[in-house]
């Protein structure tokens, strides 16, 4: 049986693993959009400062939960891997004939469904509540395929925290850790109106800026294509990193004769 | 013509069938694992388990028992020694031991969000079964283990029992010539625990497959294996049929409690003309029989004397005595003095993974 063929079996039990686990949604879901509701109501004013890109700070923060949502379902990820490995299930899997980059594709299957649902959601509340999204259609499945691409980046990082802990609490513990990166962005305002030195300079070299300003641009200027190029390569980026750091992690764990 | 053609095809099936059973076996030479920062969990385990035969390896927690198993079913690399499992090296052919092999490790490892069905079809898909192989073989095994009416139940809401077979319909799956049980019953009620024996020894009787199993339960080596390896600090300390070791510790003992606790020394004396004292509850006196006495001779010396007895019952060795002989302990308290003990302990996850890096 072909890698392709355990991989497919694995990403059914995968998204059927997401699927069932309510809480795992609600944090998926509801969080980023209460941080959103929040953010963009209690930081409209920001929108007056000088060379500000847009007039809705509800279109501006829209971006966010994009990355914020794959973080929470990056840590969901993680958390069912390290279960998988505490409760031997990752040793029944090691008795079967399957490879690691087919069951590591198999298990990051879930996260890569639940990303499009989120992108999907988070797209349907903005619209309604009133942001813009001056891509227009054509921007929709470049914004899928970002989406989809970060959560494969941070689910990879979900796993690599599981395989090298092997413990849900661990990669619970180091989530916070994860939120900093987050926070340390262009998440509330844009890089050029930062006055503080040190935060502006820790964003330029925060990757996670480069995902939310491209999202950012297809909400709010259309087509960009630098800030596109740079989210897709920083996603890219920290998907191959993660991956290949999570392959060896899964090779040790996996060590068979 | 055609009783000919019968003739032939009959014997070539007897062969297939005898050449697969002698390839059923598992041959343990110098067994040895060692974990950085501990006392050797495996050392030197000799052992052979002919095709077709339940073997019980026992001891207490920490003995080496779920180490050996780990090695035997090539999760976990030797540091020395060697071994075949259904006539493959551990360590050279891994992947055909593994083909060879069906295991029910410590803990049922299983999902909680999937239900039996779906178990099933992922363990037999991996195993590259068919569609439609998946199905028949999947039905058939859920039958077999007793889960059909829960099948479509997520495994979250199965009871232990529920779990330990559904555990042993998955190790089944891709028709296994040598299946590995560790501890398959701990924690089981005793229904449940009867259950899966009658499966086990169902499964090396009717299908002919090697059963290795281990257990800290003297009553399952007992009732289930064909054969027992007593391990002990990741030695092997005694093997044979239970019936050979329990041979080996001597014959009956006689067990008895005074009606007045007064007499316990007269008592222990009258016992003592029949066979050597053993250690026992302080208000019992046990003496394990000489070849030549019997309990009639007991209970007539008892009246002659006038010792009015509470209690009085001939106890048979058990396997427990066995290892109190060969280790000095008793099997049941061994187990809690290797949990205290960090230096009989198993590896765990983490050591596992420490092992591999």
């Amino acid at each position: 049986m072909s890698g392709l063929a355990h991989a497919g079996l694995l990403v059914r039990r995968s998204v059927l693993r997401t699927l069932r686990q309510p809480a795992n949604l609600v944090f998926a879901f509801a969080f980023p959009l209460l941080l959103f509701a929040i953010n963009s109501s209690g930081l409209a004013a920001a929108t007056q400062l000088p060379g500000f890109p847009t007039g809705s700070y509800l279109t501006f923060a829209l971006a966010v939960p994009f990355v914020q949502g794959a973080l929470f379902a990056a840590n969901s990820a993680g958390a069912n891997f390290a279960e998988d490995i505490e409760t031997g299930f990752l040793s029944r899997l090691s008795l079967t004939p399957l490879r690691g980059p087919a069951l590591l594709s198999g298990q990051l299957a879930g996260i890569v469904v639940l990303g499009v649902m989120q992108a999907v959601v988070f797209l349907a509340v903005g619209a309604a509540a009133g942001a813009g999204f001056e891509a227009g259609i054509g921007g929709i499945p470049v914004l899928l395929a970002l989406s989809i691409v970060i959560s494969i980046g941070f689910g990879g990082l979900g796993a690599l925290a599981a395989l090298r802990t092997g413990s849900g609490e661990a990669v619970q513990g180091l989530f916070p850790l994860f939120f900093v990166f987050l926070f340390l962005s262009s998440v509330s305002l844009p890089r050029e109106l930062m006055e503080t030195d040190w935060f502006r300079t820790i964003a330029t070299y925060n990757p996670v800026s480069y995902l939310v300003e491209a999202i950012r641009s297809l909400l709010i200027s259309g087509w960009d294509a630098e800030a596109l190029a740079l989210g897709f390569g920083c996603a890219a980026g920290i998907a191959v990193l993660t991956l290949t750091a999570s392959s060896f992690a899964l090779r040790s764990r996996m060590a068979r004769t | 013509m055609v009783g000919d053609s019968y003739v032939s095809a009959t014997v070539t099936v007897v062969g297939e069938a005898s050449s697969r059973r002698a390839d059923n076996g598992i041959e343990v030479s110098g067994l040895v694992r060692d974990f950085k920062g501990a006392p050797r969990a495996v050392d030197g385990i000799e052992l052979r388990v002919e095709p077709g035969e339940i073997y019980g390896f026992l001891g207490p927690n920490g003995a080496g028992k779920s180490t050996t198993v780990l090695m035997l079913t090539t999760l976990l690399p030797p540091t020395a020694g060697t071994a075949r499992v259904a006539g493959h090296d551990i360590v050279r052919e891994g992947p055909e031991v593994r083909a060879a092999i069906g295991a029910a490790l410590q803990e049922a490892a299983l999902d909680p969000y999937l239900t039996g069905r779906e178990h099933m079809r992922l363990q037999s898909g991996l195993h590259g079964l068919t569609k439609a192989e998946r199905r028949n073989r999947g039905d058939a095994l859920l039958e077999r283990v007793g889960l059909s009416e829960a099948a479509d139940r997520r495994v979250g809401g199965y009871s232990g029992g529920m779990k330990r077979r559904l555990d042993l319909g998955l190790a089944l799956v891709h028709r296994p010539r040598v299946l590995f049980l560790d501890e398959p019953t701990t924690g089981l009620d005793v229904q449940s625990r009867t259950a899966l024996w009658d499966e086990v020894a169902r499964l090396a009787r009717e299908d002919g497959v090697t059963v290795f199993l281990t257990t800290q339960y003297l009553e399952e080596a007992d009732v289930l294996a064909n054969r027992v390896g007593i391990i002990d600090h990741g030695r092997l300390v005694a093997e044979g049929t239970p019936a050979a070791l329990k041979a080996q510790v001597g014959g009956s003992s006689v067990e008895a409690a005074p009606a007045d606790p007064a007499e316990l020394g007269a008592l222990a004396d009258l016992l003592e003309r029949f066979g050597e004292r053993n250690e026992s509850a302080a208000d019992l006196v046990s003496v394990r029989f000489t070849a030549a006495a019997d309990l009639t001779a007991v209970v007539r010396a008892l009246d002659a004397a006038g010792i009015k007895v509470s209690s009085l019952a001939v106890r048979d060795p058990s396997l427990d005595d066995v290892f109190l002989e060969k280790t000095g302990r008793s099997l049941e308290g061994a187990g809690a003095e290797a949990e205290e003990d960090p230096e009989g302990a198993g590896p765990s996850e983490r050591e596992l993974a420490g092992s591999r890096g």
